[in-house]
């Protein structure tokens, strides 16, 4: 029974680095870049929600809504003014401005809202649902309802909508999307959005099982989520998905069964081991062509 | 239609484009010929927009299209065929033509387009839910020409429609070319096939690294001997 119950937990924490890894591969398949202030974009929808709910007293939903709007807008802006002007620069200067940026990002908090940790409020009801033994969160089963609901929307959008085809064929070919009258700069625009929305859903996620809110905290998600991208194939949706799920499954395996402290190490061993033998990732792409 | 006055193109400190004016009228064919390097890709990336021209104007029916942004220039009426034919290889057929209207609006002109496109490239229609990646080098020419078409242009670019393909496609895509043209869509098309491209040409212009040398009709050119000499072997 132990066993189920870690599996469902691992699930959930699994369920919020594949939202947040989202937001890593779909920037890295559309704009060729790691977008390193990724995680504290969420920091930063964190402090949203947490004042949205905590000062002004709003409902979750809107706190939510609020976060993700926030988010989306800072995600856009960061484009704007950090990477677009390096459209054309080297990857390691977009790489170290990205890092700038991160560092930007969490002394802003540091000074605006000073450095100590705030207590997030706790916004869904504990307990849960229990059967023979085997006890799941609300928590978690939200969290994996909403990692569900995240896919097969972004699922649609992607596969099925004129901007998804659109954005599809800009991680392909650029220029030869730019010959279709594709606005390139938007679907990067785009792009950065819909990852520092779901940026904003993962950090209500986090803090409602982590509930404590302070500069750093998007550091640790973030480069995990950036692990678990990597695991599955980065610049592939499913792969972020299929990568975040398994890092958090084994992330609790190792804590239950290993070790509390090492478990971070495992984590990182598993994902040195998984690149030794396929270094494109579990689904990174490999597409034979023809010419 | 079209009107190229004095366009230089530089990549850097290199100036690949030197100057060059021509046109292109409704209704033709017209082919730069040139040697590998000559600027004939420069020159089609530069109508298109992808590259920013140094000086110059680039004119389609009095409008000039250098201070456009690129992806408004589909718009405008002018699509492009890029050299290596660059489809989406993890798109299937029917989504590259799709993204082949994107600027397009009107859902029933769009889906009267694509039978029209499947009646000119049958093996397209065959294909038509294969990822464009698995197809073979003649059909992804055609999926090329075709998703250039779906922008339904008034007139249409060509960058060496011909490479790399058999003899036997050779001469099916230039005589698909004469089709499209026929059915009142201008044509520039850039071809290393001298002899096919000045054998459907109304006019040619000669390019030599980033200069036009010679200019005239198809035919004309086709019987000079410096042509002849440099680029129709013998």
């Amino acid at each position: 029974m132990d066993f189920l119950s870690y599996l469902i937990n691992g699930l959930g924490l699994g369920s919020v680095y594949a939202i947040i890894a989202l937001g890593y591969t779909m920037v890295y398949g559309i704009a060729k870049m790691l977008n390193f202030a990724h995680g504290d974009v969420i920091m930063i929808g964190a402090y949203v929600a947490f004042f949205a709910i905590s000062d002004m007293g709003l409902p979750l939903l809107p706190a939510i809504l609020l976060s993700v709007a926030v988010c989306t807008v800072l995600g856009v802006l960061i484009e704007r003014l950090a990477y677009k002007p390096l459209r054309s620069a080297s990857a390691l200067s977009v790489l170290i401005t990205a890092i700038g940026v991160s560092y930007f990002l969490q002394n802003a908090a540091q000074l605006l809202w000073s450095s100590s940790t705030k207590v997030f409020p706790s916004v869904i009801a504990n307990g849960g649902i229990s059967s023979g033994g085997l006890t799941v969160s609300w928590l978690t089963l939200i969290t994996i309802g909403v990692c569900i609901l995240v896919m097969i929307c972004l699922s649609l959008f992607i596969n099925r909508t004129k901007t998804g085809r659109a954005m599809r064929a800009c991680s392909e070919d650029k220029g030869a999307s730019t010959l279709m009258g594709i606005n390139v700069n938007r679907m990067i625009s785009i792009t950065f959005a819909i990852g520092s929305g779901l940026a904003a859903i993962a950090s209500v996620l986090l803090c409602a099982a982590y509930p404590s809110v302070y500069p750093t905290l998007g550091a640790m998600p973030g480069i995990k989520a950036f692990t678990a991208a990597v695991f599955g194939g980065i610049g592939s949706i499913p792969g972020a998905f299929l990568g975040g799920l398994l890092l958090g499954v084994i992330e609790i395996f190792a804590k239950a069964y290993i070790s509390t402290q090492l478990s971070d190490a495992i984590v990182f061993a598993v994902l040195i081991l998984v690149l030794l033998i396929k270094p494109t990732g579990l689904l990174g792409k490999r597409i034979r062509e023809k010419v | 239609m079209l009107k190229i006055t004095d366009l230089k193109v530089s990549y850097g400190m290199i100036e690949a484009i030197k100057g060059i004016s021509f046109e292109v009228n409704d209704g033709e064919i017209v082919t730069l010929i040139g040697a590998n390097g000559a600027g004939k890709t420069t020159t089609m990336h530069a109508i298109s927009g992808l590259l920013k021209p140094r000086a110059g104007s680039i004119e389609l029916d009095g409008q000039e299209l250098t201070k456009l942004a690129p992806h408004k220039i589909v718009s405008m009426g002018l699509a492009q065929v890029p050299e290596g034919r660059r489809v989406f290889a993890q798109q299937t057929v029917e989504e590259n033509l799709t993204l082949g209207a994107y600027t397009r609006k009107d859902k029933p002109g769009i889906a009267a387009d694509m039978e029209e496109v499947f009646a000119l490239f049958p093996r397209l229609k065959e294909r038509r839910r294969q990822m464009a990646g698995t197809l073979s080098g003649g059909e992804q020419q055609m999926l090329a020409m075709g998703r250039a078409l779906m922008a339904k242009p008034s007139i249409l670019l060509m960058d060496e429609p011909s490479m790399g393909l058999s003899p036997l496609l050779v001469s099916e895509i230039f005589h698909i070319i004469e089709e499209i043209n026929s059915k009142g869509t201008t044509i520039l098309l850039v071809e290393q096939n001298a002899k096919r491209a000045l054998a459907i040409a109304d006019r040619a212009y000669v390019l030599e690294t980033g200069l036009i040398t010679l200019a005239g009709t198809g035919e004309e050119l086709a019987n000079d001997e410096r042509v002849k000499k440099a680029y129709l072997g013998g």
